[in-house]
């Protein structure tokens, strides 16, 4: 005991600190990344206990739970978290695990900026979440914090302007470290055009990120002064324009919203292949349908704003802009499929996961191309099929290839491999319930229920039932996920390097778990 | 089409859905009643069938690739991995099926912006959470609310079944009333947030927004009852201020304007007496129920840090003055409103007469209408 104590001394340069300081002073990307995953997991299970409460207040018709007011600061929490909490530190924890190994680099580039990136987080979420104890309780104007409504809130108004601060400032260091990473860190002969989709997608993403969330930070400023120092941006008694805050938002949410799905692209582009034994379809035609995306999502923003009285001129522009969009995301579920074609196919669990999300994402989709036809939009408009069409795109979309990822790399990660029948059990019983809890939302829609509502008129009940119950085995569902993950980190059968047997890319060449410092010596590109 | 909708029928049938209750049960999109909303049913439909046949030729592959391409069947991987011809069909036919859909959609755009030449306009605004009618060149102009059935019943803890209450929370105390056939152009704004007028028969919600006065016509084919409800989140009581449009044939039309009209100079001749203090109080309670118990709440404790106890409040407690002021008034940059606009004169007095000697208060003092009358 004694020699292997003095041996592990000698060597502690090679491995991590030891303790609870280790995870707040590391600059290590693996445990950075891990930080990320892990509270992205305890935001997911937060967002997710909110949705539990929204659901199960339309369990039925009539108020049984909870007050309107309450209900309102449900459905904008809820929201906030998920995508700032949950999907975006998600996809940046994989990032950071992921990128240096796939560009064959031993850290991130920016490694202080990333520490502090991640260490911001905590403390915006703690200060929104501590909204709900304040007077006046949490923000309860939506997500999308349209004025005049959101100036009406209580004292915790200004804790939600400076909470979103924080995240849009921890994103952009998190971009700028993933772009210099990706310029700099590259081993050599790994060109662009031979870097994993992965790589890609995060690359494009973090520059529309670069671009919008100072965009947010803006808008959110003026909200503030507007309340405050008695400016008049969105006031139109002072002169101002309560439209203009809308055009400003959604000028940065709709590149967000792009900024959740197309990292995803990426690790489905990553797994696909892998359980299908053949290499990637089309690898360059997803790399310019990924960029073609990415520059028609600034210019497609007024979608979100059919109703808000636009000019006819403009809302043909933002019609067909928007109609463009079906093109090139057309391109990658056509890529994706021509990969499965004529392949060898297994259907292990990151496999299910991700042709789990192909078709519910291309569901999520054909909404999407309903939504964008204006003179229909009018009807669909702020109706329970927009909710039904987001939730398929970011649950079933962007959520499911996190659990993509996380099974796929799972094993690599901790050097265990996780359970195979419960992954399996996992993915039956949350894509059941998935559909079960949304899929209905298309009917209430278009039968006429709005969304953000806590009570709803008769002729909706029965579907909101099913929704209901869907939604609560999906949260159940979510919380075996958490138990497997947890059995994965204390052990279980020692995965191989390789892990997969169709697995292709540098990551497979480390050991796994992989040595703390990733390269230091740089590989060898085919 | 009228295959799936038999479908949807049948289908309804088959899930169980039947009985009283669920008689307007809607699977799709409602057809409406407007040449609009017809048009906007149409484009529905049409894009929806362009997703099915797609979703059937995208997912058919998948399925088909993994029911025969699976190592398990002893499959063995090609390993092929670009074709520009694939990639240019992919591109290509996408897009001339994206621009045949936006052929007509243009078309029914076009026609929903051109408001010329209405017959008649009415002027719609969104209050936090009512909507106020005011017909243009018409002595009409009224407010409409959630009918008093649905409101009692949507209580926390009311314990009346949603389902015993008709048209719940789809109910007004007062619609709007517009005649059949002619082209009616609405013109919508808010006094305090964005609102969304919202009727599915119609085919179209649009904004109504503070300061700005957006446009949006109908003509109805058929005369009925049309119910819908606002669509954009509008604070605390959202889900409770719906839409309920009566549209009358043209006489039936002419002889409720003229019923307006009439009890409209009764209100205004009636002579306004002095009433005693406790009949005012069971006014106000009304008045305040319908009003003001939404935020201050219905024992007029409020909601901490948004909207203050009306409950030993230094306003309600303090001079009348300022409090009539108050509720006049409203109070700019906050939830309350100026009520002066939205209550006569005998409400205005029954409801703070109400506040100061109810809801724990014990001023002891009242208001008469024709005090606020001087003040107005």
């Amino acid at each position: 005991m004694a020699t292997a104590t003095a041996t592990h001394e000698e060597h502690h340069d090679h491995g991590p600190a030891k303790g609870l300081m280790r995870w707040v002073t590391t600059t290590n990307h693996k445990d950075i990344g891990t930080l990320y995953l892990l509270f992205a997991l305890l935001m997911f299970m937060i967002g997710g206990a909110m949705a539990m409460v929204i659901r199960l207040e339309l369990f039925q018709p009539g108020l049984q739970f909870v007050d309107p007011g309450f209900f309102n600061q449900m459905t904008t929490v809820h929201a906030l978290v998920m995508i700032f909490g949950g999907v975006m530190p998600a996809f940046v924890g994989l990032a950071n695990w992921m990128l240096p190994i796939m560009i064959g680099g031993p850290d991130m580039a920016l490694p202080r900026m990333n520490n502090w990136s991640f260490w911001i987080l905590p403390f915006a979420f703690a200060m929104l979440l501590s909204t709900f104890f304040m007077d006046g309780g949490a923000p309860a104007g939506g997500w999308t914090i349209y004025p005049p409504l959101v100036l009406q809130g209580g004292n915790g108004f200004p804790f939600m302007i400076f909470a979103i601060h924080m995240m849009g400032i921890s994103s952009v260091m998190g971009a700028i470290n993933v772009i210099v990473t990706i310029l700099n860190m590259r081993a050599p002969g790994m060109t662009l055009m031979k870097m994993p989709l992965f790589v890609w997608t995060w690359f494009i993403t973090a520059y529309l990120l670069i671009a919008v969330m100072p965009v947010l930070a803006g808008a959110v400023t003026m909200l503030l002064t507007d309340r405050f120092f008695d400016t008049s941006f969105f006031n139109a008694a002072g002169g101002g324009d309560p439209v203009l805050f809308q055009h400003i938002f959604w000028f940065f949410g709709h590149p967000e919203v792009y900024i959740l799905i197309l990292p995803a692209f990426g690790i489905v582009s990553a797994i696909i292949p892998t359980f299908a034994r053949k290499p990637l379809f089309g690898y360059s035609s997803m790399v310019y349908a990924t960029s073609s995306i990415a520059f028609l999502s600034f210019i497609v923003w007024a979608h979100h704003m059919f109703t808000v009285g636009l000019p006819l001129e403009g809302e043909l522009f933002f019609m067909y802009a928007t109609m463009l969009i079906a093109v090139p995301t057309g391109v990658k579920v056509f890529n994706w499929i021509s990969t499965m074609w004529k392949g060898s196919m297994t259907f292990e669990t990151p496999m299910l996961f991700s042709i789990g999300f192909v078709i519910m994402f291309t569901i999520g989709g054909f909404s999407g191309l309903m939504l964008a036809i204006a003179p229909a939009d009018f009807q669909y408009h702020d109706t329970y099929f927009v909710v039904a069409h987001f939730h398929y795109v970011l649950v079933t979309g962007a959520v499911y290839s996190i659990m993509a990822a996380a099974y796929y790399w799972l094993p690599k990660w901790t050097g265990n491999m996780y359970n195979e029948t419960m992954g399996k059990w996992h993915f039956w019983l949350s894509t059941i319930s998935v559909n079960v809890l949304f899929f209905p939302q298309h009917f209430l829609g278009l039968a006429g229920m709005p969304r953000r509502i806590p009570d709803y008129s008769v002729q909706f009940a029965e579907f909101n039932m099913w929704s209901s119950l869907g939604g609560f085995a999906f949260g159940l569902s979510q919380v075996f996920f958490c138990y497997i993950v947890y059995k994965t980190i204390q052990g279980g059968e020692k995965a191989t390097d390789q892990v997969w047997e169709g697995a292709d890319g540098l990551e497979w060449e480390l050991s796994s778990p992989p040595p703390y410092h990733s390269f230091t010596t740089p590989p060898k590109i085919k | 089409m009228d295959k799936l909708k038999q479908f949807f029928a049948r289908s309804s049938i088959l899930a169980g859905i039947s009985g009283v209750a669920h008689a307007e049960y809607g699977l799709n999109l409602p057809v409406g009643v407007t040449e609009t909303s017809q048009a906007v049913y149409g484009l529905h439909m049409q894009i929806l069938w362009v997703c099915i046949i797609i979703a059937c030729v995208v997912f058919g592959a998948m399925i088909w690739s993994m029911v025969f391409h699976r190592k398990s069947q002893g499959a063995v991987a090609e390993q092929f991995h670009e074709s520009m011809a694939a990639e240019l069909v992919w591109t290509v036919v996408p897009f001339i099926i994206l621009i045949v859909m936006a052929v007509p959609a243009t078309k029914v755009l076009v026609d929903m912006h051109d408001v010329s030449e209405p017959d008649m306009s009415i002027k719609v605004t969104g209050y936090q959470w009512k909507w106020r009618y005011e017909y243009i060149n018409e002595d009409i102009d009224f407010f409409s609310s959630l009918d008093a059935a649905s409101n009692e019943a949507r209580q926390v803890g009311s314990d009346i079944d949603p389902a015993t209450v008709e048209h719940y929370l789809l109910n007004v105390d007062r619609p709007l009333v517009i005649p059949v056939g002619k082209k009616i152009r609405f013109l919508l704004t808010a006094s305090d947030v964005i609102h969304s007028w919202w009727v599915p028969d119609f085919g179209w919600k649009k904004d109504a927004i503070p300061g700005f006065i957006n446009e949006a016509w109908v003509k109805v084919d058929k005369p009925g009852v049309y119910r819908g409800q606002c669509a954009e989140l509008c604070g605390r009581d959202h889900g409770f201020m719906p839409i309920v449009v009566e549209v009358k044939s043209t006489e039936d039309y002419a002889a409720w304007v003229q019923s307006q009209k009439s009890s409209a100079e009764l209100t205004n001749s009636a002579v306004v007496e002095t009433l005693p203090p406790q009949e005012l109080k069971q006014q106000g309670k009304k008045v305040y129920q319908a009003n003001c118990a939404a935020c201050h709440q219905q024992k007029g404790e409020g909601v901490p840090g948004v909207f203050p106890a009306i409950t030993a409040s230094a306003v309600v407690t303090g001079e009348i003055s300022k409090h009539i002021d108050l509720v006049m008034n409203g109070k700019p940059g906050t939830a309350m409103a100026a009520f002066k606009g939205q209550l006569s004169d005998l409400e205005l007095a029954a409801v703070i007469t109400y506040q100061r000697n109810s809801l724990g208060n014990k001023v002891g003092d009242a208001v008469q209408p024709t005090e606020i009358a001087a003040l107005r």
